[in-house]
């Protein structure tokens, strides 16, 4: 890696990056900003966080950390971390690239081949080329291992049948992430699965919006019939895709992370629900006056301060002897659901309040709670559920039998 | 925000976690614990002049005052493991009792106690009466001030370890205004003392009878420094708490892991069971962030306003978590967890005399919500 800054060195980065967000940042274009990359609805949403990723790229903020002979800026990591806490600042939009930069990217980089590092990385970086994920399907969600898309060997071909659901961004990806079954013999569900990298825009894979709990689009499904692609497209090798398909789950679940810069998903300022609260009335009083929602209140700033500390307590191993896997494992079940529960609770403050929702005039804050609270289970859903997480942290954190 | 606290640790602390992780572990294996329920002390007296001469009592005393010159972020470590091993002795109350001398003690009060705690004596607090408030200035239990003595009077309950103590520190109230008293344990008769029935059957507890007991006023504690006395004392008992309540928690919660691991009904391993499997990870969920908010709250121990927000974030989270942890461990021990031989119970009981002391995890919600949002 890169040499560590001096302090000068990244005081200087720090406020060049502070500059730039300030003069660059646009929170308000005119139309609602998707909080998290998994709810870009219109084109005119897709075109502004394409744009905005590629802008924040080509200044040198984005993948700043990546490596220089693939796109990257080449730098320390202190120089990204510096520049993501002025995106913060600004309140910058999100990262639309998530699934390429935030897990098939890191993949790629941890075992991909030159030429596909060479072809991949920096579209990627520059929002490009947007990426999508192939893993659930229709009859097998958490049962991922169970996955039945079929890929068959035609000479230098794979021919891919079957469909793949939920796809976020699918519409609008040059790239999928795919697993899919090339042994139906296999001795078990897993040794049959493959991972590939997945050109979208070819002949045989269609896709059909569907429309989210929340009235708006952001995901697909995909159907595959008789798609021919290149036996190059092949990643990890044959039979290895269930191994291809738990290492992206590391990144995608922050088990693991490999820091691009910038957020996919909006993070949750528990100051603003603090406002919310010392700003809404109950019975007349403040409502933090009444006991039962001070006492709430509180509870969740403790579960956030731990979820806060976790982060930093995560990489010091003297603090994790005893199960070190705990904390990295049960950092999505843990935050998801925290963030759930909150801007549920930040309902209850609204009083009548409370019956608007995004597009009333007399709606809180444009309805951002609600909508926040909605889409809170994209995550706890999205990315393997809560109750899988749970059997995760079991299995591997506390060594209980699996559930059969 | 900015009274929100880091986390960090010291390359003491760590060592001293290693070293207390074994030595709790090894001196206070379960059949030990559980042998010390009958015992009239309550503790192995040569595993208590071990721990004196391992210096972990003048931790966090000055080096002035033969100590170590670190501290209650060093001392953390070490309750954790007693917690976490059951290991019940005055350790903590000692060590609150030096952090009142430190907060409130003269010169001369400091130089006379701190030294012999170092060495290994015993010493307690007395705050506690029979109203059952957790506001330590709501008290009753009076001195009277005639030329240099101080007559006391009334009565304080839940006073650890008093019988081991030399030394117990009592609050009075002295026209009108709470002080502190330094009281040699030789002062008090034998039958000023009433051992308590507490529901943690491994501590050791007693209701102090002042009545007839005579202090010089050199035993008084400055009035000018009551408040910051008080502060102190409740901060580092939260502290203290929190740590052996952490410990506990951990205990607890491997202990169940144990059983759902061995345990078989239906022809399944019943840890194969969502209905158990589910909630345990719950549980350890919230004993990670109890932890997590432990070495927070040691790390910013001595910091203006964190501290207290982070000791007292440490203090609910743990009492809650150590509570629950618990309770589902009796549960999920079925028949077994209902006997007084499933180590359930001795943690459920622990849990709930920590509170008791301390003011349980909704308290320190009440007056962290005071810190947070006025
Ligand atoms: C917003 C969003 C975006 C998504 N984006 C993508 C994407 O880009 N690419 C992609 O491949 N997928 C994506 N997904 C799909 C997601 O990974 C799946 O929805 C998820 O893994 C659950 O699968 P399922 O929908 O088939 O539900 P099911 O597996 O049918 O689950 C139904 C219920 O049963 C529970 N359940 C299932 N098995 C167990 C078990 N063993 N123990 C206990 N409870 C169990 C579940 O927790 C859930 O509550 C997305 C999902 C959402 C909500």
């Amino acid at each position: 890696m890169a040499d560590k800054p001096s302090a000068a060195e990244l005081k200087d980065y720090a406020e060049q990056a502070d500059a730039w967000f300030k003069e660059n940042t646009v929170r308000d274009p005119g139309f609602m900003l998707p909080l998290t990359f998994m709810e870009v609805s219109t084109d005119q949403q897709f075109d502004f966080l394409q744009d905005w990723q590629r802008k924040v790229y080509e200044a040198g903020y984005l993948g700043a950390s990546w490596p220089k002979e693939y796109g990257g800026g080449g730098l320390h990591s202190e120089y990204q971390r510096v520049a993501t806490r002025a995106m913060k600042k600004y309140d910058a939009p999100i990262m639309i690239n998530a699934i390429g930069n935030g897990w098939a990217g890191p993949l790629i980089l941890d075992l991909g081949s030159e030429e596909q590092k060479q072809k991949y990385i920096k579209p990627m970086l520059s929002a490009e080329d947007i990426w999508c994920q192939g893993f659930s399907e229709p009859e097998n969600g958490s049962d991922l291992g169970n996955a039945q898309l079929k890929a068959v060997k035609e000479g230098d071909e794979y021919v891919l049948n079957g469909s793949k659901i939920w796809t976020s961004l699918g519409d609008r990806a040059k790239y999928m992430i795919l697993l899919a079954r090339t042994d139906f013999d296999a001795p078990n569900k897993y040794a049959g699965l493959s991972f590939f990298l997945n050109p979208m825009k070819i002949d045989g894979i269609t896709t059909s919006r569907i429309k989210k709990l929340t009235g708006e689009y952001g995901f697909v499904q995909t159907f595959f019939t008789d798609a021919r692609i290149s036996a190059d497209c092949l990643f990890g090798g044959e039979g290895n895709g269930w191994s291809m398909a738990m290492k992206t789950l590391e990144y995608e679940r922050g088990a693991k992370v490999k820091p691009v810069g910038g957020f996919f998903v909006k993070e949750l300022d528990v100051m603003e629900i603090v406002e919310l609260a010392k700003n809404s009335v109950r019975n007349g009083k403040p409502l933090l006056d009444d006991p039962v929602m001070r006492d709430k209140m509180t509870q969740y700033m403790i579960d956030i301060q731990a979820l806060n500390l976790n982060n930093t307590r995560r990489r010091m191993p003297q603090l994790m002897q005893d199960r070190p896997m705990g904390l990295p494992l049960m950092n999505k079940l843990a935050r998801t659901e925290l963030i759930r529960e909150l801007t549920e609770f930040s309902l209850a403050f609204q009083g009548t309040k409370a019956g608007y929702y995004v597009g009333d005039e007399n709606a809180v804050d444009d309805g951002y709670w609600h909508r926040s609270y909605l889409n809170s289970f994209s995550a706890t859903i999205g990315g393997g559920t809560s109750e899988i997480q749970r059997n995760i942290v079991a299995e591997h954190a506390l060594g209980l039998p699996k559930t059969r | 925000m900015d009274n929100l606290g880091t986390i960090g640790t010291t390359e003491e602390q760590i060592e001293l976690m290693d070293v207390a992780t074994n030595f709790c572990r090894d001196k206070s294996p379960i059949d030990k614990v559980r042998g010390m329920i009958d015992d009239d002390l309550g503790y192995d007296p040569d595993i208590w002049r071990e721990i004196g001469e391992l210096g972990w009592l003048a931790i966090a005393i000055p080096e002035a005052h033969d100590g170590v010159g670190l501290s209650m972020a060093e001392v953390v470590p070490i309750a954790e493991q007693m917690g976490r091993n059951l290991m019940s002795n005055p350790f903590g109350s000692t060590t609150l009792a030096a952090q009142a001398l430190l907060a409130g003690g003269s010169e001369a009060q400091q130089a006379a106690w701190l030294p012999k705690i170092a060495a290994g004596a015993a010493a307690t607090l007395a705050l506690r009466e029979d109203n059952g408030d957790w506001d330590l200035s709501n008290i009753e239990a009076a001195g009277t001030v005639s030329g240099d003595s101080v007559s006391l009077s009334g009565k304080k309950q839940l006073v650890l370890w008093a019988d081991s103590a030399e030394l117990i520190i009592a609050s009075v109230k002295i026209d009108g205004a709470v002080r502190f008293a330094l009281i040699e344990r030789s002062a008090l008769s034998d039958n000023a003392m009433r051992r308590e029935t507490v529901i943690d059957e491994t501590a050791r507890s007693y209701e102090v009878t002042l009545d007839g007991v005579t202090v010089s006023t050199d035993a008084l504690f400055d009035a000018g420094r009551t408040r910051e006395t008080l502060e102190k004392i409740e901060l580092a008992a939260g502290l203290i708490h929190a740590a052996e309540m952490t410990g506990g928690a951990q205990s607890v919660i491997d202990y169940t892991v144990e059983y759902l691991k061995t345990r078989k009904q239906f022809g399944k391993i019943i840890g194969s069971y969502q209905a158990l499997k589910h909630p345990t990870v719950n549980n350890y969920v919230e004993y990670e962030k109890a932890r997590t908010h432990l070495y927070s709250a040691a790390h910013s121990w001595g910091e203006q306003g964190r501290g207290e927000v982070a000791v007292r974030m440490a203090a609910a989270q743990s009492h809650s978590s150590y509570s629950t942890a618990a309770d589902r461990a009796i549960q999920f021990h079925g028949g077994f967890g209902f006997t007084h031989d499933c180590d359930a119970q001795l943690h459920r009981r622990k849990a709930i005399l920590s509170g008791a002391l301390i003011g349980d995890a909704a308290y320190q919600r009440s007056k962290l919500a005071n810190l947070l949002f006025d």
